[in-house]
């Protein structure tokens, strides 16, 4: 079984980040890393090839020279083999250009099952999977916590405001999964040396065929007017219980009408 | 007036109220039309009058309930395109985000998620989001196509705008299931007397200090005396004390109540990402120097177990 395992590498999620002043993520100003949504879906790949010894695993990313690091963190790991598809046409893309891109790539690298994380961790959409089952025209067994491939069909249980779900698709399929769906590995030193030996091939947008006008900002269908920080809320009265917390608290929501 | 399609969340015909909130926004761009799939649309047709629906679009097929958000795309794509509506909204949940992506997708349309608020622009609706863990405020729209638009829960109150609505069914072709993710089985999860936490006005979450899934009855007792929904942090959802459909965070629930009261959380990114844009704050924390009280619009330095109990007696003295 063929498992493309799609990972972005992205701004440092507890540090401070910023946007430029033409609205896009500033991505000097704090150093990048494997997003930590995408660690979940290495981890489910990696389980599945446990228990399947024919699994090969791929990991496929879009970006910068840099996003190479996010393939060597997953490399690391573990798997098999990894692609960057780099292009200074694709900066500015939004989840279609970038979701155009990667479908081009895996049909390229061929594929039994896509995994993602639910979302970026910077862009927050949680998109893209959807975007590439559209437009590979598979199944899309998205936003699952709990995941099993048996039978060429995919099995997932997923939370919904109001109900649980159980979802199944027929292989090949675009799955994505949660924080929940069992923590992710740590390299081991073995692994990140071994890393360093695996494949690992850059694409450009010509390989696939891809215009540069469908992708980045001449392709991109929204437009940023302002991004602006907001301003740090104002500091609140903060007061040590001295016995009677619980009674000054009262006070204030109900100052405030809310009790 | 331009038509709005506005997608309806509902269960068993009964209409969430963020379909009552994106009614009220529509209503700022041009005439909602609700799109109802499923069975029950009589029943919610009244609800989506009552908050200013003039059509109710209704798709009643079986693939509704047997495949996942295909269906939804498949009916909204076509009524677009057969009534060519100047936006189309829909709830910012996993269904209504990835039904928003694919209907753009084939619309050759833009698409914008997560808003939390949307004004009409000049050309097209201006919406605003948050990012980066709620520190960025970010104003955008669309420039190709029918803007497709996902909006988060109390991104406006709802506001009454009666009128009667026509009904219209819809024959949707569905596309092939093949493509599709098919629904083994629906477990609607159990309702209790509280709100709903996405919904709510008011939410009261534990965390770490809690120490103990037992623990818990003393924030559903604040909970309780305030209306509120009850959220928990990651850490309390890891450690098992509290499900994980209540966990409020960058991967659990983002909420954006009136009050959002956080008791023994300390405040770490992932989780202010979820609970930043609430209206006012307020924090009990044994640790004076836990990054919540940043946010604080008040907060104890105390023992959640001494404060949140005398809080509850005080509430119910005073409204005795």
């Amino acid at each position: 079984m063929k498992i493309v395992v799609c990972v972005k590498h992205v701004p440092d999620a507890t540090a401070d980040r910023t946007f430029t002043e033409e609205g896009r993520t500033d991505r000097e100003s704090v150093d990048s890393l494997l997003s930590e949504l995408d660690e979940y879906a290495v981890e489910q790949a990696l389980r599945i090839a446990e228990s399947d010894v024919d699994a090969e695993i791929s990991y496929l990313t879009v970006g910068p020279d840099d996003a190479k690091d996010a393939l060597r963190k997953a490399l690391a790991m573990g798997g098999d083999s990894a692609t960057h598809v780099s292009d200074e046409d694709i900066e500015g893309s939004d989840a279609f250009g970038t979701s155009l891109v990667l479908a081009r790539a895996i049909e390229r690298l061929g594929f039994d099952l896509v995994l993602c994380g639910m979302a970026s961790t910077d862009g927050t959409m949680g998109v893209v999977p959807a975007l590439l089952a559209e437009r590979l025209g598979v199944p899309a067994v998205t936003h699952v916590e709990e995941l099993t491939v048996e039978d060429g069909t995919v099995t997932g249980r997923r939370e919904g405001d109001s109900a649980t779900v159980r979802v199944q698709g027929a292989l090949p399929a675009v799955v994505s999964v949660t924080d929940r769906s069992g923590d992710a590995r740590y390299p081991s030193f073995k692994g990140i040396m071994a890393a360093k030996k695996k494949p690992l091939e850059t694409l450009d947008l010509a390989d696939l065929g891809i215009d540069a006008g469908q992708v980045g900002r001449a392709g991109a269908r929204s437009a940023v007017d302002s991004a602006t920080r907001r301003p740090p809320r104002s500091k609140g009265e903060i007061v040590a219980d001295d016995g009677s917390g619980g009674v000054g608290l009262a006070a204030f929501l109900t100052a405030k009408k809310f009790a | 007036m331009a038509e709005i399609l506005v997608l309806v969340d509902h269960t068993d015909g009964v209409v969430r109220k963020p379909t009552l909130e994106l009614l009220t926004l529509a209503r700022r761009l041009g005439e909602p039309s609700a799109v109802f799939l499923g069975r029950d649309a009589d029943s919610a047709t009244e609800a989506l009058g009552r908050y200013g629906a003039h059509k109710v679009y209704v798709v009643d097929a079986p693939e509704v309930d047997e495949l996942l958000v295909t269906p939804a795309v498949d009916a909204l794509t076509q009524i677009a395109e057969n009534t060519g509506p100047a936006a189309i909204l829909l709830p910012s949940n996993p269904d209504g985000k990835e039904t928003a992506a694919r209907v753009a997708l084939r619309l050759e349309s833009g698409l914008i998620t997560d808003a939390v608020d949307i004004v009409a622009g000049e050309g097209d609706p201006v919406t605003e989001q948050s990012a980066f863990a709620a520190t960025y405020q970010v104003t955008a729209h669309v420039t190709r196509g029918i803007p497709v638009i996902t909006v988060k829960p109390n991104a406006a109150a709802p506001k009454p705008a009666p009128v009667t609505p026509e009904t219209e069914k819809w024959d949707v072709t569905f596309g092939p299931a093949s493509a599709a993710a098919k629904v083994l089985s629906r477990s609607p999860r159990e309702r209790g007397d509280r709100p709903e936490l996405t919904e709510a006005d008011v939410v009261v979450s534990g965390g770490r200090g809690v120490n103990g899934a037992e623990n818990f009855a003393v924030i559903e007792r604040v909970a309780d005396t305030l209306g509120a929904a009850v959220g928990a942090s990651r850490a309390a959802v890891d450690a098992g004390w509290y499900p994980h459909s209540h966990q409020v965070g960058q991967t659990g629930t983002q909420v954006s109540p009136q009050l959002y009261l956080a008791a023994g959380i300390s405040g770490a990114i992932q989780h202010r990402a979820g609970m930043q844009t609430s209206k006012t704050i307020v924090a009990v924390n044994k640790d004076q120097d836990a990054p919540i009280f940043e946010l604080a619009d008040y907060g104890v330095v105390g023992d959640l177990f001494q404060v949140l109990p005398q809080l509850v007696e005080e509430i119910e003295r005073r409204r005795s």
